[in-house]
């Protein structure tokens, strides 16, 4: 199994804006086979989201590094997507302008552009609504866009920072089942920071359940259940239970809560 | 509520406020004081006639629409790509920002004497070199002292709005671009640009109007010999009313019709900002 990201003792530290030292990532190291879908999991304000930047070159580390397919980088790498928590898809462009967005930037012919974008919209189920706006659209709709926007560009890996974080639960769940398809479909490898140790078994082969602050990894546990998962499953159950456990222990070593 | 009564209800006021005046000029009953309705319907319905030999009423205002429109370009041109790069960098804004809010202050009129000084009759006649014909008439209108105040009225408006637009820009939107593979370039023109563009024609449409104002106050000051403002002074020191009042009418008309087409274009553009609430 060949590695596709390498993540070497990565750290970083934050001055906040009332000038407190903030360690968020001490040695973080991390190994990702192509075509994984990772999940990370950790106490709230453990860096998972600062390392998930990292990887994404939109954050620089203060030490260690960050290797795609063997070589380092510090930039945005076009093989390396990102799909956010927060409602990225731009007010004032179409669905389909919007999945353009990269290819644009890549500089593609617009036929090509148009083309691509609409097999990406087909993919996750959006190619009804190419010449909708945003506003149009419910938030899980608005996710599946910026999904879609970060798979034109075909990069190799797909970073996703809580993506469904902002989505009523049933709409979670749905969109759980999507993205599993669309991984499915793809063969991407998928990187994805939650909060909930349910989606991550849920969706995950390998979780990585990071320390409370500063944030290192602490284990990276091997989830062995076939897709599709069965939530009444007692391994399920039994998984989901354990992963918490860690996380409490966690959070109370750390005194914060 | 349905457009016919938003009409018939906007009307109202206008209605309202000519029977007073009709009512208060009748009772009144010295034109010098407070000419009638009618008097001045007239002067606003014959816009081509001369006037107390000053031009008449239409080619007043076409000159001072004309001032305000070079200024206004002028100011514009400069405030956005300003505006622009000091929302964005932020080393920009610490080393201008203070340094442009001196300015801010003072309103645009107390420049008048220092500019004066500077820039005296000269217009763009002199730019141009040309000192005789009807080109040189109708360019020595453009007076740099008059572009210079409207140019300041409108800088401010303008620069604020661009900063704040840009400022505001949704950094997701940034990071987004970022992670796409853009290019400096690509993050002004495809995310900072269209997603500040609401604010800054808000400021535009700010600037536009008080860029209108200060032109028609600066025109009213001694040494004007045309434009709308110089015709109400002028038009005072004969004690003809009528035409100040029809000056004034002129002025509100002129500044309410650019705000209309002002807002119009935002409705038309922006609808996305709007409807993304």
């Amino acid at each position: 199994m060949t590695h596709i990201l390498e993540i070497k003792d990565v750290a970083k530290s934050f001055v906040t804006e009332r000038g407190l030292d903030v360690r968020a990532l001490e040695k973080a190291s991390l190994r990702i086979a192509c075509g994984e879908f990772v999940c990370i999991v950790g106490p709230s304000g453990c860096g998972k989201s600062t390392l998930l930047r990292i990887i994404s070159g939109l954050e620089r580390a203060d030490s260690g590094r960050t290797m795609y397919a063997g070589r380092t980088f510090e930039q945005p790498h076009r093989d390396v997507g990102m799909v956010f928590q927060e409602y990225s898809v731009l007010p004032w462009r179409t669905v389909l302008d919007n999945v353009c967005l990269g290819l644009e930037f890549l500089q593609e012919k617009k036929s090509a552009r148009i083309e691509l974008a609409m097999h990406y919209l087909g993919l996750v189920g959006m190619a009804r609504f190419a010449e909708a706006f945003p506003y149009e659209l419910s938030g899980g709709m608005r996710q599946r866009v910026a999904i879609a926007r970060a798979l034109a560009t075909d990069p190799q890996v797909l970073l996703m920072d809580e993506p469904f974080g902002a989505l009523d639960a049933h709409t979670r769940i749905l969109m759980q089942k999507e993205l599993l398809r669309i991984w499915r479909e793809t063969r991407k490898t998928v990187i994805l920071v939650t909060h909930s140790v349910d989606e991550a078994v849920y969706l995950a082969n390998h979780i990585v359940v990071m320390t409370a602050r500063p944030g290192r990894i602490r284990d990276v546990i091997d989830v062995g259940l076939e897709h599709p998962r069965d939530r009444s499953n007692p391994e399920y159950a039994r998984m989901t239970a354990q992963i918490l456990d860690v996380l409490e222990e966690e959070v109370v070593a750390a005194g914060e809560f | 509520m349905n457009t016919r009564y938003h009409r018939v209800l906007s009307l109202a006021a206008v209605l309202a406020f000519l029977a007073i005046w009709s009512w208060a000029a009748t009772v009144v009953g010295n034109k010098v004081i407070l000419p009638t309705v009618g008097e001045v319907a007239d002067l606003l319905s014959s816009p081509t006639e001369d006037l107390l030999s000053m031009g008449s009423l239409l080619t007043n205002v076409v000159v001072s629409l004309l001032r305000v429109l070079l200024g206004y370009t002028v100011a514009v041109a400069i405030a956005i790509p300003l505006g622009i790069a000091m929302g964005y960098y932020s080393s920009m804004h610490t080393m201008l920002g203070d340094f442009l809010n001196l300015f801010r202050p003072i309103p645009p009129l107390a420049w008048v004497p220092l500019v004066m000084a500077w820039f005296g009759v000269a217009s763009l006649a002199d730019l141009f070199g040309v000192d005789r014909g009807l080109w040189f008439v109708y360019l020595n209108n453009f007076k740099y002292s008059m572009v210079f105040i409207i140019f300041i009225g409108a800088f401010y408006p303008v620069l604020t709005s661009s900063i704040h637009g840009v400022r505001n820009v949704n950094r997701v939107f940034l990071d987004t671009a970022r992670v796409l593979g853009a290019g400096e370039f690509d993050i002004f023109r495809k995310i900072l640009l269209p997603a500040a563009l609401p604010s800054m024609v808000n400021g535009m449409r700010i600037g536009l109007g008080v860029a209108w104002m200060c032109l028609v106050s600066a025109e009213m000051l001694p040494g004007s010999i045309s434009g709308v403002g110089y015709l109400i002074t002028h038009a005072y020191t004969m004690a003809s009313t009528d035409i100040v009042v029809a000056g004034m009418f002129s002025i509100g008309l002129t500044g309410a019709l650019m705000d209309w087409l002002f807002r119009r274009v935002e409705r038309r553009c922006f609808s996305w900002q709007r409807l993304a609430r």
